[in-house]
């Protein structure tokens, strides 16, 4: 007993004390809500809703950051960026003359699909350059090298867009066949919502059958697992690592176009909060792993709905929601710190990951 | 057919599609529409024709410089090809821009951006002989000898950037030596003609004649072993009268200046010394403003009514505890997770400032005001000429601890865990000290530097610490170099300094840190003046390269 005590050095304690505090203030808080219980059945329902399709668009973000981490072991710190250059241009450049030409009014659907397929475009053309400009000379450098000229690639995009189209933020066109809602269960849900869920369905389970059966797939896979046998085996490394970037800013690119359905508007800045959140999921899930991302995604966005309301507000913390952004970064230093392989995924086989 | 090989068509066109790029950017994105009014040279050039044709020259020149030897006259060829081809492009531009309505799509593809690119509208094929000018400029500079074309290369940047200061300049040489001196060689705000070239030519010939021997350096004898003292003398002599020459406005440059090479000392410690990338910095600026404001605000938020001098020992104290206290939980990560997770902190403390939770302590958005200077005995340091010596004092204490840290133990233990950190603990070093002792001292600087901000301006908000003041540290430390001190100092010149001089740079500050950030990375990753270890650190590899 004393042995083990004598090993318990102070880190470990302070870090101790830090956990069960922060597991006091949330059980505090939640049981205190569950008693008072200020809200109806309806407004959790609502809360669980705008979650899961806030944490759809974490989900296809985080995707990225897991596809690249897998195979280059490296942050891709530009990654927002992608997200926000693909819809921002096709904002400015196609959503909104469509909407005045009228079109967008008229043929959603086409129009939608248009403005997603630009996107898709802008988003992997940012990604497939930074990579190749920034990131590809630098892949035997020390690891600090490409995690500044990703920090710098993330500025120049910024600000780059900002000087393209404007540092106003643009309001993205509404569409009327999207306005309104939905009964379901005792609330109703916005018609964005369901297609943003949608979406991100049908475009994870293409995700999977693109990494688990085609050659290119594949590809990414034996990269990920082994650069040099993978060489060896005939797989060109180089241009795999680009398939991944631009697989990760395909999926950028979709959130990006779900993101501004949701929100009404983009801006240069957008990029900035999704993706530092989208990497908190992609670390939540065990970073490396593509179903991790998803669930780590989903949960992030629950987590961020439900968290204010739930353990927030009975605290007696003035304007709660102000503290919507500190919860997940909370948890992202949280995650970071006592369980970097992740809640859900796999263990990495890195040591000190 | 041999001619086509021999242009290299492939490569040449590629290097006519980056510069066509790159300038399509700069016209885009608005930057050459915001240098159409700074001229260079009066009533001659300004600077948005050299951002313009640029890029242009550049690539003629690597063009002809890739060509082989024999074949000079075909480089040429193709610097004039790439001059022709960027020409076209941005004709197609001008051409878009006056039969279809781009600009709202991009709005900064205006008719005064056209105007600009036509020369005033002296029509597109102006614009496109110009290119070919300046490729075929670009591909000349290459066939020049190399002594030759360094000096017309200094001569020039000298030329332009004396023309980009000329404001402030004139305005320094008005109050100095009178208002003809100054007439003489500046306009309102750009270099006379003459005087130009006057200037042109005589740094062009002394860097010439320096490389070729014909002018050596004067040979000053310093008494014998004195050689140091001598030259600290000197230096703090002219440290010391510096605003006065400088003149209130540019001492307010560098006095922000000094702030910023403040925070730097500190972060170099952090990220050129121990090696831990920390992107939460302004945190602990924060922490320092945000307590000089609490311990010394006169208004209602005030707490303790202490005087600057009191408080200021308390706010490094402040400062440095909260980085310990950071420190701790991240001890334990690897670089690049330690590079979000403090990225994390700074926003969580930055949104928590802003919040209504901390509103009755700190003021949420409205910030804390009635900071009130620091006192002199009666003397109130109201003027920037007066904070310049406080500031000053603070990087002197700053700087002498740098370096007395940085060749004692502690810093060889910290650049030690920065090369391996495994193989450190091995050697005996407690990694867990070592890094908080970094954290510490760093928050401890930028405390510093954050009280004194809080001083100086007189009222803080928490929109002063955001993510970008982070960014800007770690960008002028890399760009001067990790680790080096007088590389802090001259990348906080460069990348504070610069965008205060030239109101239209600041506009796209970021954008060229990002540019930078990544350049500095590819080409001169130890920076403009590398420390010494890194210098050998990052090459070691090449020498072990072109040794096996």
């Amino acid at each position: 007993m004393r042995d083990r005590l004598a090993k318990l050095n102070w880190i470990d304690l302070f870090l101790w004390v830090a956990r069960a505090a922060i597991v006091l203030v949330i059980l505090v808080g939640t049981v205190k809500t569950l008693i008072n219980n200020p809200y109806t059945l309806r407004n959790w329902e609502d809360f669980i809703i705008f979650g899961i399709a806030q944490g759809s668009m974490y989900a296809l973000i985080a995707i990225g950051y897991t596809l690249v981490y897998g195979v280059l072991q490296m942050i891709n710190f530009a990654h927002g960026e992608f997200f926000m250059s693909g819809i921002f241009a096709s904002t400015a450049a196609v959503a909104i003359p469509l909407s005045r030409a009228g079109y967008l009014e008229s043929h959603p659907v086409p129009s939608l699909l248009l403005i997603a397929l630009s996107s898709i475009v802008v988003s992997v053309l940012i990604s497939l350059l930074t990579e190749r400009i920034a990131y590809r000379p630098l892949r035997h450098a020390p690891r600090l090298m490409p995690l500044i000229t990703a920090i710098g690639a993330s500025f120049f995009w910024q600000y780059y867009f900002r000087g393209l189209f404007g540092a106003q933020a643009i309001p993205f066109p509404t569409i009327p066949q999207l306005a309104g809602s939905v009964p379901f269960l005792h609330t109703q849900v916005l018609k964005p919502h369901i297609l943003v869920i949608f979406v991100t369905f049908v475009v994870l389970v293409a995700l999977n059958f693109f990494i688990s059966s085609t050659r290119p797939g594949k590809a990414i896979r034996a990269v990920a697992e082994n650069k040099d046998v993978a060489a060896l085996m005939g797989i060109d490394v180089d241009r795999t690592i680009s398939l991944t970037f631009a697989t990760g800013a395909a999926m950028a690119g979709v959130a990006g176009m779900l993101y501004a359905l949701v929100f009404q508007q983009v801006h240069f800045f957008m990029g900035f909060i999704p993706g530092i959140k989208a990497f908190t999921a992609a670390v939540l899930g065990g970073i490396g792993s593509i179903p991790g991302a998803a669930v780590g995604g989903l949960f992030l966005g629950l987590f961020e709905s439900l968290g204010p309301s739930l353990f927030l507000q009975s605290l007696g913390i003035p304007a709660f929601n102000q503290l919507k952004d500190v919860i997940a970064f909370t948890m992202l230093v949280l995650v970071l710190i006592f369980r970097p392989q992740g809640i859900v995924g796999e263990r990495l086989k890195e040591k000190k990951a | 057919m041999s001619l086509v090989t021999n242009l290299d068509l492939r490569k040449t066109a590629m290097k006519w599609l980056i510069a066509s790029l790159i300038t399509l950017s700069v016209s885009a994105i608005g930057m050459v529409e915001l240098f159409g009014e700074r001229f260079v040279i009066t009533g001659l050039f300004t600077m948005a024709q050299v951002m313009f044709l640029g890029p242009t020259a550049v690539f003629a020149y690597r063009a002809v410089q890739e060509t082989p030897q024999a074949q000079k006259w075909l480089g040429l060829l193709k610097a004039l090809l790439i001059g022709l081809g960027v020409g076209l492009v941005m004709m197609a531009l001008v051409w878009l821009s006056q039969n279809i309505d781009i600009r709202s799509v991009f709005i900064n593809i205006s008719p005064k951006l056209i105007n600009i690119l036509t020369f005033n509208g002296s029509g597109s094929l102006t614009l496109l002989l110009a290119m070919v000018g300046a490729g075929l400029a670009g591909g000349v500079l290459a066939l020049v000898p190399t002594k030759l074309r360094t000096a017309l290369l200094v001569g020039g940047g000298t030329t332009i950037l004396t023309g980009l200061l000329s404001e402030i300049l004139a305005e320094r040489l008005r109050s100095l030596f009178g208002a003809q001196v100054s007439n003489a060689i500046f306009a309102s705000k750009a270099l006379q003609l003459v005087p130009a070239i006057v200037l042109f030519v005589l740094i062009t010939a002394f860097v010439y004649f320096r490389s070729t021997g014909h002018i050596k350096p004067a040979n000053i004898r310093l008494p014998a072993g004195r050689e140091r003292l001598v030259l600290t003398a000197l230096i703090s002599g002219f440290l010391l009268v510096l605003p006065m020459l400088l003149g209130s406005y540019l001492t307010e440059v560098t006095n922000n200046i000094g702030l910023f090479f403040l925070m730097g000392l500190g972060l170099n410690i952090v990220v050129g010394l121990a090696g831990l990338l920390d992107l939460g910095y302004v945190a602990f600026f924060a922490i320092g403003a945000y307590t000089m404001a609490a311990l010394t605000s006169t208004g209602p938020l005030g707490l303790a009514d202490m005087s600057f001098w009191v408080a200021l020992p308390i706010c490094v104290a402040v400062a440095a505890v909260a980085g310990f206290i950071l420190g701790m939980p991240v001890l334990r990560m690897r670089g690049d997770y330690l590079a979000i997770v403090t990225l994390g902190f700074g926003e969580i403390i930055r949104i928590l400032a802003l919040s209504d939770l901390m509103k009755p302590y700190i003021g949420g958005a409205q910030g804390i005001l009635n900071i009130p200077k620091p006192m002199v005995g009666e003397l109130s340091l109201i003027r920037p000429e007066q904070m310049y010596y406080v500031i000053l004092i603070g990087v002197a204490v700053a700087m002498f601890m740098s370096v007395r840290v940085r060749e004692s133990q502690i810093g060889r233990r910290w650049m030690a865990m920065r090369e391996d950190e495994d193989v450190a603990e091995a050697m005996g070093i407690n990694l867990v000290s070592t890094k908080l002792l970094a954290f510490t001292i760093g928050a401890g600087f930028s405390g510093l530097a954050g009280a004194i901000f809080a001083s100086k301006l007189g009222s803080i908000f928490p929109h002063s610490f955001n993510l970008l003041i982070s960014i800007n540290v770690l960008s002028l430390i890399i760009v001067g170099g990790l680790g080096s001190i007088p590389g802090t100092l001259v990348g906080a010149i460069i990348l504070v300094g610069l965008p205060e001089l030239l109101r239209e740079f600041a506009e796209f500050r970021w954008l060229a840190y990002g540019v930078l950030l990544v350049t500095m990375m590819l080409s001169r990753p130890e920076g403009f003046i590398p420390s010494e270890t890194i210098r050998r650190e990052l090459h070691s590899g090449d020498e072990a390269e072109q040794a096996g």
